[in-house]
């Protein structure tokens, strides 16, 4: 099982006690307001967790794996993240049967 | 954009709350997701990506000091993929100043 929005409005509405239409509110706020900073162009450092990178990437060839045609991949910037030195020590450990 | 950034910018739009009520969901918030990564468990919020674990083998690695071969053992790794309107919107802006030089 994968962890929604909806665990986390959940999640506060137990454990901090907001109402469910507080916590949904709090919990779309809070992605937007990453989204926000990065569509303006600002990296998202959140100490503990990981940054979330903006890359500016050149222009490159590419191809259509279907036709096997070339086509440039246009010039473009992509958010990469990068976790934080205590998510990798927490996340380490798991080696369950994954991929 | 800082961690207190972003609970203040959250703070600005529900002002009803106590800002102190904000600091503590967003930091719950994030223990929640490094919680879930650190049980196995995929991340997928629709609009802004998903988190996953990426398993990188055993491998033998090097001492840089000594030289001495080390067997590493395998772990896991998380990784995001971004959502389409996370990509697109980080994009967006980038195109349109990027045309107007």
């Amino acid at each position: 099982m994968a962890l929604t929005k909806a665990d986390m409005v959940e999640m506060l509405y137990e454990q901090l006690g907001l109402n469910k239409r507080e916590a949904k509110e709090l919990v779309e706020s809070f992605f937007e307001e990453v989204r926000l900073a990065l569509e303006n162009g600002r990296d998202v450092k959140l100490s503990g967790f990981g940054n979330f990178v903006l890359r500016t990437k050149k222009e490159r060839p590419g191809r259509n794996p279907k036709t096997g045609q070339e086509i440039p991949i246009s010039a473009r910037r992509v958010v990469t993240f990068r976790p934080g030195q205590k998510l990798k020590a927490r996340v380490e450990a798991y080696a369950g049967n994954q991929q | 954009m800082t961690k207190s950034d972003l609970i203040e910018n959250v703070a600005k739009n529900q002002s009803h709350l106590a800002p102190k009520d904000i600091e503590l969901a967003v930091k719950e918030l994030l223990e929640t997701m490094s919680q879930s990564l650190s049980r196995g468990e995929r991340i997928e919020i629709r609009g802004f990506g998903s988190f996953s674990l990426h398993f990188r083998p055993p491998r033998v690695g090097r001492n840089p000091k000594s030289g001495e071969s080390v067997v590493l053992s395998g772990k896991s790794v998380p990784h995001f993929k971004p959502g389409k309107e996370l990509r697109e919107r980080v994009d967006n802006l980038f195109q349109q100043s990027d045309s107007s030089e």
